[in-house]
């Protein structure tokens, strides 16, 4: 009682611990029992926390504790439970026509963060991590399209690939190397034909456009704006695949560039394939389906 | 001096049963008690119409939604400063308070206080007062024993109980929650909270009582820092108590003598010997009052007649005139029960009373304390009174002129810039707009001043995009500067992008750059 206390220690020693050292002593204020109480329940509870749960290391491994459980384990199960969380939202890109997943916003906003996700893990390599491409490699934020900027035509792309030899439906063309067909002074002049385009300079104007005509107008056209069936880039804009000064522009003629993509759609499944396609659909470039499109 | 290997290192509880008692201090505490209680059950059960899209209830902490709804204020979580300015004015309070008033918080206010002295109330109604308690306590186990225990636990759970309860309706709809609740269908938290909140009450207020106090909260041992010699705390006068005895010792009047003092000396000097008198901090009289004091009272005995009232209705279990220390939470009732007992053996009150250590030698050297309000209202105290109310002021500022609508808005840099076809320069932009409306806002995105560079956004061909009730939009907006612009090959202008409320007018501005092609 706290009465009695007090009456034990009024006018009294005070308690001490029996320790003494150099004359100091200590006072015994002792710890509640609970508090020691509490002290081996800890213990305790370690003893059979490292019994259930993986815990005492071994030579080359560690016990596995009874429960069976792991983190390997755990990581995969909320892994499956996402999935199994989205699988609805899976199934609605495969089944939604690609040119109408923007009238589902919800939908849509599923598919372009899903589609962002396998951009950084799949395509950043060659397109970069904002998709601004490289030389020889795309920007997929600008609106020229070598093969078609339309959603549908995005994820055609993106399932077979360019002039790779793993799947049949690939994109293909073939730009041949004009270095053996033209002679030197042709080729200067081709150069600096083609670097004048942009400016709006006549494609068939000149000695040039004579040249252009013969050589390049059946595949880039006789307005030199290329044509998407065989993936000839657009000569007249202000984007320059290899680049624009006169060396790279007649590398380009001479040789012949040979960009190739590999196909996807195996690999990453159409889902995923169709939301990477609504990813770069949205990055700033992409282009409406018209409504009599046909399903490519 | 005991040998260690007689002494244990480890005390068990000693069972506390304080005594009823009444004054002016335990009716305080009533009051605060029925008044915290009664705010903690009652507010998540106020309603307060936001309108159709936001919840109707006056103070609710959305988790999930990630917004603090008080009545007519919605914090978001970027204002969390509110939060924290809110928590450092509760430390600057703390200080003041415990530097004017010692421990305050502990004794009157804290919730551990406040729900242990609910469950001794509860204690005594079923057992009865601190003897039959002793006697309870002491009785073998018996029919009678378990019948009182198994009611008083039965009460204890239930306060325990919707004490737990309570507090998971500060995070949900509380009608909602309350019938899933019933129903067995709310979340698993929900009722994982309420197990432990329920557990800790029930243990906490029942069973563990001081030695949460003593052993288990830092606050008492940060004290020492936030008192000094001019707080008013609970004290023993031991200069009119000592020595302290009892019935034939006591030399009633001999070799007293008589002094004038102000009535604030002691609660107990004026005028109203016998009857009720006042809290202390209410009375600073200048009234002359008349003390009988022993002459030396070294010698003849004090004003204690050592009848441990003081001591038995301490809920701490202490004993107040070993003098200030570490369990005393100062919850005043050994005032309240030594003012009873003085009363009713003539001699004036105050023998344990709010009292300043500064004081102390004047008192023993029969000089008059200097009053209250001189110790409440001293540097230190001002000091922090002024910091409470800058924060306070700049917090209400801040809230009052938190604009209606706002915008974030961050350059994409990867790439900094894209080329078109046609050889123009464009910037992408995200574009975060706040709308704290109770209903969708139509907001119009334009660029401010002449600049030749055109805004579009990435969902919407009309300069307009909609933001939802009550949520941050993220919208893509391009900036696009035509061939032959300045902004085009420059590598960085200044741009500012202008974000109109198209319903309420209100408009923002924010700050960015715009990256040309200076290759």
């Amino acid at each position: 009682m706290a009465d009695h206390k007090h009456d034990k220690t009024r006018n009294a020693e005070p308690e001490t611990t029996g320790h003494e050292w150099d004359g100091i002593q200590e006072y015994n204020n002792p710890l509640p029992r609970w508090w020691l109480w509490t002290f081996y329940a800890t213990i305790v509870w370690g003893v059979i926390y490292t019994i259930l749960f993986p815990a005492w290391p071994l030579v080359s491994t560690a016990t596995a504790g009874v429960l069976g459980w792991s983190t390997r384990d755990q990581v995969a199960q909320e892994i499956q439970a996402v999935e199994d969380a989205n699988a609805d939202m899976r199934a609605g890109i495969v089944e939604t026509e690609l040119a109408r997943l923007h009238e589902s916003p919800e939908l849509h906003d599923f598919a372009v963060n899903a589609g962002a996700a396998v951009f950084r893990n799949n395509c950043s390599q060659c397109h970069g991590s904002g998709a601004a491409g490289a030389e020889g490699y795309p920007n997929l934020l600008d609106d020229a399209w070598l093969w078609g900027g339309q959603i549908e035509q995005i994820a055609y792309t993106v399932r077979h690939g360019i002039r790779n030899e793993d799947d049949p439906d690939a994109r293909y063309s073939e730009m041949p190397g004009f270095g053996e067909i033209l002679g030197e002074e042709e080729i200067d002049t081709l150069v600096a034909h083609v670097r004048s385009l942009p400016d709006g300079t006549d494609p068939l104007a000149g000695e040039g456009g004579q040249l252009f005509a013969d050589n390049c107008a059946a595949c880039h056209g006789e307005d030199g704006r290329g044509m998407r069936e065989l993936g000839a880039p657009n000569l007249t804009d202000a984007i320059w695949l290899y680049g624009s000064d006169a060396d790279s522009v007649r590398q380009s003629i001479s040789e012949g560039p040979y960009g190739v993509m590999p196909p996807w759609g195996a690999r990453l499944g159409e889902a995923e394939v169709r939301a990477v396609a609504a990813y770069v659909h949205q990055l700033g470039g992409g282009e409406e389906t018209p409504a009599d499109a046909p399903a490519n | 001096m005991s040998d260690s290997s007689q002494t244990s290192l480890y005390a068990a509880r000693e069972p506390i049963f304080p005594r009823r008692v009444s004054g002016a201090f335990r009716r305080l505490k009533w009051q605060i008690m029925i008044v915290t209680l009664g705010i903690y059950y009652v507010t998540p059960w106020i309603r307060w119409d936001r309108g159709a899209n936001l919840p109707d209830q006056a103070v609710l902490v959305d988790l999930a939604n990630r917004r603090f709804f008080f009545f007519g204020i919605e914090i978001w979580p970027h204002e969390f400063y509110f939060v924290a300015g809110l928590l450092v004015m509760a430390g600057l309070g703390l200080f003041l308070f415990t530097a004017a008033l010692g421990r305050v918080w502990c004794g009157y206010a804290c919730p551990q206080t406040v729900w242990t002295d609910l469950f001794l109330a509860v204690e005594r109604w079923v057992e009865g007062d601190r003897n039959a308690r002793l006697r309870l306590h002491k009785a073998p186990w018996s029919a009678h024993k378990a019948r009182l225990r198994v009611t008083k636990w039965a009460i204890w759970l239930l306060i325990a109980v919707a004490t737990g309860g309570a507090w998971v309706f500060y995070f949900s709809d509380a009608p909602t929650l309350l019938r899933d609740l019933v129903t067995f269908r709310a979340d698993p938290v929900a009722y994982g909270s309420i197990g432990v909140l329920t557990a800790t009450t029930f243990i906490f207020g029942g069973f563990m009582r001081e030695q949460v106090c003593i052993y288990m909260c830092p606050w008492p041992r940060i004290q020492g820092a936030m008192m000094d010699e001019d707080t008013l705390t609970v004290a023993y006068r031991d200069w009119r108590g000592e020595p302290r005895g009892k019935g034939l010792r006591r030399r009633k009047g001999e070799g007293t003598t008589t002094i004038e003092a102000p009535e604030a000396t002691t609660r107990a000097a004026g005028p109203k010997i016998g009857g009720r008198s006042p809290v202390i901090p209410m009375h600073f009289g200048e009234t002359k009052a008349v003390i009988q004091r022993p002459k030396f009272y070294g010698d003849a005995p004090g004003d204690c007649i050592d009848c441990n009232a003081c001591v038995n209705v301490c809920p701490m279990g202490i004993d107040i005139r070993d003098g200030q220390q570490m369990a005393c939470i100062t919850c005043a009732l050994c005032i309240d029960a030594c003012d009873e007992v003085m009363e009713k053996i003539g001699k004036p009150r105050g023998l344990i009373d709010y009292l300043a250590l500064s004081d102390a030698p004047r008192e023993r050297a029969g000089e008059t304390p200097r009053p209250a309000r001189q110790h409440i209202l001293r540097l230190r105290n001002l000091i922090y009174f002024g910091l409470w109310s800058l924060f306070g002021v700049a917090l209400l500022a801040a809230l009052l002129l938190r604009p209606e609508i706002e915008a974030t808005i961050a350059p994409i840099r990867n790439p900094t810039f894209v080329t078109l076809s046609d050889g123009s320069v464009r910037n992408a932009y995200d574009l975060r707009i706040r709308n704290r409306a109770a209903e969708a806002r139509e907001m119009e995105v334009t660029l401010s001043g002449g600049s030749g560079l055109t805004v579009t956004l990435e969902s919407a061909e009309t300069g307009t995009v909609t933001v939802p009730a009550d949520t941050q939009g993220l919208e893509r907006i391009y900036v696009t500067a035509a061939p032959g612009d300045p902004a085009a090959t420059a590598e960085r202008t200044d741009i500012e992008i202008q974000v109109r409320d198209v319903t309420s007018d209100a408009t923002t501005r924010v700050d960015t750059t715009f990256n040309g092609d200076d290759r």
